[in-house]
């Protein structure tokens, strides 16, 4: 054993390119939940994300419009889920299961053409010598547009949430949609909004794990991560900035399993990858305590009439 | 059962598709029908696209005579139990298993069809209807193992392992025995993704092996994944593994080790309609050309490629043997005297490391 070897600088930069999937994943999740909407097609919609943004960087060589069609593709999926749940008045774990069983399958039929293909590369936004500062630079200050986008949605949705009257109305829907209903919000235009925004997010998420970390296109390439984003959710209880925290948690566990094989210490795979649903599990057994948490219309179907 | 549209494949996918509604069973009788089952996706670059490449070799050789099947992205397990059980019954004559993990299936399946012959690749396991093929990819390490130790500056090495197997476990020791007789000071630093193909592990892994200062990377996974994350750090060599990967020639890959399974597939398929197929272990290597040395490119000095290729042809003609004594295993106990060349069971079973190689052997 050796570990010397891991270069401390390099591992906790790498954490900010392994949480930033996660980041965008949940805190879109985050938003949907807030709104009363439980949503598990986050999957789902990572990897239409994935190949939308995969398809669309290949042929117009501009990563960046691939982001953006990444987050039009999961943004049209979560419209599927929101006419099933919100017009439909259809169960939101089905519907949601449904989703992400959906967008898998249809992303390996869209991907098709692209397996193996080399997609054009972001580059790394540039600080000038800011970048020379030492150990703060290399961490901080090495990474590619995209995550310090997911670190400034965070900060925004935060705010947003807290200070303005759109989120206060967001967690009034979410807190109790009939109420709201009284107060002549409409519920279920505004739950749809938070569908599609939570779509999107995810598809960039789902995107920057094809154009970025990987970068390649394969079949069922989120691995999983989007059910992670929906556990992180919890783990956070809702709030922004515990979940930024939780995702260099559990984006930093898959390295650490890694940088620490490559130093010679041999820990079974398996306890690595199972940690951050125990640990949700074990938050979840502290938060069954505190019952105010939760939006508490969430997973509940609105209905005007009611 | 699925078939890519990939340009390559899509016309023969899409005839194979329309046979298989247009011509019933029963007629099936003149044509030699051949089931390949991949663990991969056709087009990961690597291993599966390979053997698909030697799957379409057969169908230009015996052109109308022959009807070949596949099935990508099989899991290991029960799974592909299943699909070789579909395709043994929907007529096929010969089939191909070209996965480690398909082992235990291909055999409880060959007991069930007793007339469907099975081929299955890298296993042990024969019965009078399975034989197993393999090539001897370790001749193909000990040149990338002789490349690596000469063009590492920091002296560590990464490896990127799919599964403690046998297989593997021989290619690591014989790219480590080369590398350090290339260069006494280097070491290897071994990662075990426990994945033939998921490019999102392997790029991981790739990286990690890179932050710990590993600046040659060889990789016994199916994916261009690794190859990315090195072309990406910039100054990192990588070897293609199972295809060429010339994609990323010729920085930073510098060689490859290329499996041509085509002449071996033409002379099985050829043996099932002459009725003279029997139940064989083949072990093939770089002089009977199932292992292939891809270009080594300009990246490498002339002198090392010199050395590659001279270690290529002693291999190739016999020579020198990958694993020849004096060799230690990792314990300090002796695994070859002087002189001694390694026989073909104790490499089948290999399941230690050699002498010099830190970190264990996950069980």
């Amino acid at each position: 054993m050796d570990l010397s070897a891991i270069n401390p600088i390099l591992f906790i930069a790498g954490f900010f390119v392994a949480a930033t999937p996660l980041i965008f994943a949940a805190v879109g999740e985050l938003v949907v939940e807030k709104t009363g909407v439980l949503n598990l097609g986050v999957e789902g919609m990572m990897i239409i994300g994935a190949i939308c943004g995969f398809a669309t960087a290949v042929e117009t060589g501009s990563p960046l419009l691939g982001f953006a069609a990444a987050a039009v593709g999961g943004a049209v999926l979560s419209l599927l889920f929101a006419f099933l749940t919100q017009v439909m008045l259809a169960n939101q774990v089905a519907s949601g299961l449904a989703l992400t069983l959906f967008g898998l399958g249809f992303s390996a039929l869209l991907g098709q053409s692209y397996v193996g293909v080399k997609p054009p590369r972001l580059a790394d936004v540039d600080f000038g010598s800011l970048a020379e500062i030492p150990i703060f630079g290399p961490i901080i200050l090495s990474h590619d547009l995209i995550v310090y986008l997911g670190l400034a949605l965070v900060v925004a949705v935060w705010a947003v949430l807290k200070y303005t009257r759109i989120g206060l109305v967001l967690r009034a829907v979410g807190e109790n949609h009939d109420a709201a209903h009284a107060l002549g919000y409409k519920v279920v235009r505004i739950r749809t909004l938070a569908i599609m925004f939570g779509g999107a997010c995810a598809g960039v998420g789902g995107a920057y794990i094809s154009l970025i970390r990987v970068p390649q296109w394969t079949e069922g390439m989120t691995a999983g991560i989007g059910w992670i984003a929906l556990a992180l959710v919890v783990f956070a209880s809702w709030k922004p900035f515990r979940l930024l925290l939780g995702a260099y948690l559990f984006g930093g566990l898959v390295q650490l399993q890694l940088n620490l094989q490559g130093a010679g210490v041999a820990i079974p795979v398996e306890y690595l990858a199972m940690s951050p649903y125990v640990i949700t599990i074990v938050v979840l057994v502290f938060l069954s305590r505190d019952k105010g948490a939760a939006p508490a219309s969430l997973g509940r179907i609105f209905h005007a009439s009611s | 059962m699925k078939f890519t549209k990939r340009q390559a494949a899509r016309l023969l996918a899409s005839a194979a598709f329309a046979a298989s509604f247009a011509a019933p069973a029963f007629a099936q009788d003149d044509k030699t029908k051949i089931g390949f089952v991949y663990v991969g996706p056709v087009g990961d670059g690597g291993w599966t696209y390979e053997h698909n490449k030697g799957r379409l070799a057969v169908e230009e050789h015996f052109g109308d005579s022959v009807e070949t099947v596949f099935v990508e992205s099989v899991a290991e397990g029960p799974d592909s139990e299943r699909v070789m059980t579909q395709m043994a019954l929907d007529g096929a004559d010969l089939i191909f298993t070209t996965s480690f993990g398909y082992m235990d299936p291909t055999i409880n399946v060959a007991a069930k069809f007793p007339n469907v012959k099975f081929e299955h690749a890298t296993g042990y396991k024969r019965a009078d209807n399975v034989s197993t093929y393999s090539a001897r990819f370790y001749e193909g390490r000990a040149i990338q193992g002789h490349i690596a130790g000469k063009m590492t500056k920091s002296n560590t090495v990464g490896y990127i392992g799919s599964y403690p197997i046998p297989e593997v476990i021989r290619g690591i020791n014989s790219a480590f025995i080369h590398a350090r007789k290339a260069n006494p000071d280097v070491q290897f630093k071994i990662v075990w993704a426990y994945t033939w193909f998921d490019p999102a592990k392997e790029a991981d892994a790739a990286k990690v092996l890179i932050e710990q200062g590993a600046d040659v990377i060889l990789q016994h996974t199916d994916s261009t994944a690794p190859q990315a994350a090195a072309q990406e750090a910039g100054n990192v060599v990588t070897f293609g593994q199972a295809s060429d990967m010339s994609q990323y020639a010729p920085f930073p890959r510098v060689s490859s080790i290329i499996d041509d399974w085509a002449p071996y597939y033409i002379a099985r398929v050829q043996a099932v309609k002459d009725g003279t197929w029997t139940s064989t272990d083949t072990w093939d290597g770089i002089g009977a050309g199932m292992v292939g040395i891809g270009e080594i490119s300009d990246a490498v000095p002339a002198e090392v490629k010199a050395e590659a290729l001279a270690l290529k042809a002693s291999l190739a003609d016999g020579s020198y043997h990958a694993f020849t004594g004096p060799l230690n295993k990792q314990d300090g106990s002796e695994f070859l005297a002087a002189g001694a060349t390694a026989d073909d069971g104790t490499l089948a079973g290999m399941n230690f490391y050699v002498e010099g190689i830190e970190g264990e052997i996950p069980q």
